[in-house]
């Protein structure tokens, strides 16, 4: 159960794939255009309910409730060594000779 | 009523929704059907240069160092010519509050937003306007809603588009998030409608003229740093307001001529509105997927009238790959101690190819940096890429191909700024601006003349080419002269 004013995720169908312009790419046509939107839930629901929110602006929005209290799990992606080959050709090149030490 | 219905009713209310929310009435400029008074425009509805420093001094905004790159240039030197290889410097932009030279354009819309007494403001931006925008609001204590395209259909986010999210949120703006799709329009239409709020859009009169300042100090900089001005600027060019806006701004500082090239990242072959091809790319702005469009035709952009004219002052245009541009990220970071993100640095990886074509007494300013961090930084977009399936490897960058790989450069010597075909580009600008026209008049001729920058003549040779009349005020044909 998720309480009545949690902040929350919904997700809602803003146009069907049918309802979408047909100058659109092919793969972009099939698929529904979606839309995410954060607020504050208007009454107690459970994941995957249709519900209704109030966002930071105060506007009313309804979609389907698919997180609660989201946050941001964007990093720096793995590790890349050709950044390290970079520095090092860079370097090499400007100062001359060995440059890991 | 159906989705679809609601849709296309809106679309056919955009003119009058646009009018309510930016407060401008755009047909007081039209001229003709194809003509339009764009310095009326631009003076009518803008701030004067000192009002508009002002404002921005005032929230956060301008007097941005710049700072010589002395280690890009001598690297840039160990590949050029005995003789060659221009002064390198770089507009550090991201020292402004949030982190780009967005921040120039919101500070102005933002102010006349307040002004004007709306409630709040709306900008349409998967990019750093967004955060600038943001950002600006709050110091004006107005409500602001950023409507992002962001996520591919399986909900996979660009890490990029994920931290201007973050960015706007930590502003305290609502961020309103969609999957692929120009129907995004019709949502920040629609939001508009509902809220009444004031239509940041880039494109605005308030959104270009804010650049203006840009232009103006890289002159007062450079000229006190080195006593002279520089006698290029590269320019980083998606929807052609920077370009626009620092060109302007340049024009206003000096009488030298100084060459305007503008830059972007080739992602040739990848359709922006394709859902597959979304997160393929690894620059979500700054690239010829917005540049070439936006060039061709201003007036594509969310406002009736477009004060991004980006031909008007161009006089180069030229493209970096993307394995070049995270390259040159690296670079600034090792070798200037600047740490800064990979779309900002698109005019910089241009520019240390350009500089090679310049003598060594000559100076080359990159005009801007963004901030960097979480999802924007070029680790974060290399690994995404690899994730995509996307080959990372050292070559030639000549031979990258957009959504299949990203060739860093295996030396120096391949990194190249490439030229575009700018008569190619003024010619496909022609035939969007004349598309099914039978007949011109006058006004038109001097009109399109500004607009591409080219003599009459130029012009008249095109018409004739295309067997579209010209009419004198009096009524006869116009015949070419000469």
């Amino acid at each position: 159960m998720v309480k009545k004013g949690t902040w929350v995720l919904v997700k809602k169908v803003v146009l069907l794939p049918e309802e979408r312009p047909l100058t659109l790419p092919k793969d972009t046509l099939k698929t529904p255009l979606l839309m995410w939107i954060k607020g504050h839930l208007l009454e107690d629901a459970s994941l995957g309910n249709q519900v209704q929110i109030k966002t930071l602006t105060g506007r009313l929005e309804q979609g389907e409730l698919i997180e609660v209290q989201p946050t941001y799990r964007h990093d720096f992606g793995d590790f890349v060594p050709e950044l390290q080959i970079i520095d090092n050709l860079v370097k090499a090149e400007l100062f001359g000779g060995e440059t890991s030490e | 009523m159906s989705n679809t219905t609601n849709y296309q009713e809106l679309l056919s209310r955009k003119n009058e929704i646009m009018k309510k929310s930016v407060g401008v009435d755009y047909s007081q400029f039209e001229l003709s059907p194809i003509a339009f008074d764009y310095e009326k425009m631009m003076k009518q509805t803008g701030y004067s240069l000192s009002e508009m420093r002002e404002i921005q001094l005032n929230h956060g905004v301008g007097k941005t160092p710049l700072k010589e790159l002395k280690n890009i240039t001598a690297l840039a030197r160990k590949v050029s010519k005995p003789g060659y290889g221009a002064r390198i410097f770089i507009k550090d932009e991201a020292l402004n509050d949030s982190g780009s030279f967005k921040a120039r354009r919101a500070s102005i819309a933002c102010y006349h937003a307040k002004k004007l007494g709306y409630r709040g403001v709306i900008a349409a931006t998967s990019g750093n306007y967004g955060a600038a925008v943001a950002s600006q609001a709050a110091k004006y204590g107005l409500k602001c809603i950023i409507v992002q395209e962001c996520y591919d259909s399986f909900g996979v986010g660009q890490p990029e588009i994920v931290e201007k999210a973050r960015a706007c949120e930590s502003y305290g703006a609502e961020v309103i998030q969609l999957s692929v799709g120009p129907e995004l329009f019709y949502v920040f239409l629609k939001l508009l409608e509902d809220t009444g709020y004031f239509n940041a859009s880039l494109y605005t009169s308030f959104g270009v003229s804010g650049i203006e300042t840009l232009g103006v100090e890289l002159i007062e900089d450079c000229l006190r740093i080195t006593g002279k001005v520089p006698d290029t600027v590269v320019i980083t060019n998606a929807g052609g307001g920077n370009l626009t806006g620092t060109a302007r701004g340049i024009l206003q500082a000096t009488n030298f001529p100084v060459q305007i090239v503008g830059a972007s990242v080739n992602l040739k072959g990848l359709h922006m509105a394709s859902d597959g091809d979304f997160n393929r790319k690894s620059f979500t702005t700054g690239h010829t997927g917005f540049g070439i469009p936006f060039i061709t035709y201003p007036d594509r952009s969310d406002v009736p009238r477009s004060g991004a004219r980006p031909l008007r002052y161009i006089d180069r245009y030229v493209t970096v790959n993307q394995g070049e541009v995270f390259f040159m990220t690296e670079t600034l970071s090792v070798l200037e101690g600047i740490e800064r993100g990979p779309a900002g640095n698109t005019s910089l990886a241009a520019a240390f190819s350009l500089a090679q074509e310049m003598k060594d007494d000559q100076i080359i300013i990159v005009q801007e940096t963004e901030y960097t961090g979480a999802g924007k930084h070029h680790q974060s977009q290399l690994s995404f890429a690899r994730k995509n399936g996307i080959d990372i490897f050292f070559g030639n960058p000549e031979e990258e191909i957009p959504g299949k790989n990203i060739i860093l450069p295996r030396s120096l010597d391949c990194i190249k700024a490439r030229d575009l075909n700018l008569m190619e580009i003024k010619e496909s600008y022609l035939n969007n601006a004349l598309k099914n026209v039978t007949q011109v008049h006058e006004i038109d001729l001097q009109y399109l003349s500004n607009e591409i920058n080219e003599p009459i003549d130029y012009i008249v040779n095109y018409l004739q080419g295309k067997k579209i009349k010209m009419e004198a005020k009096n009524g006869n044909q116009i015949h070419k002269v000469g």
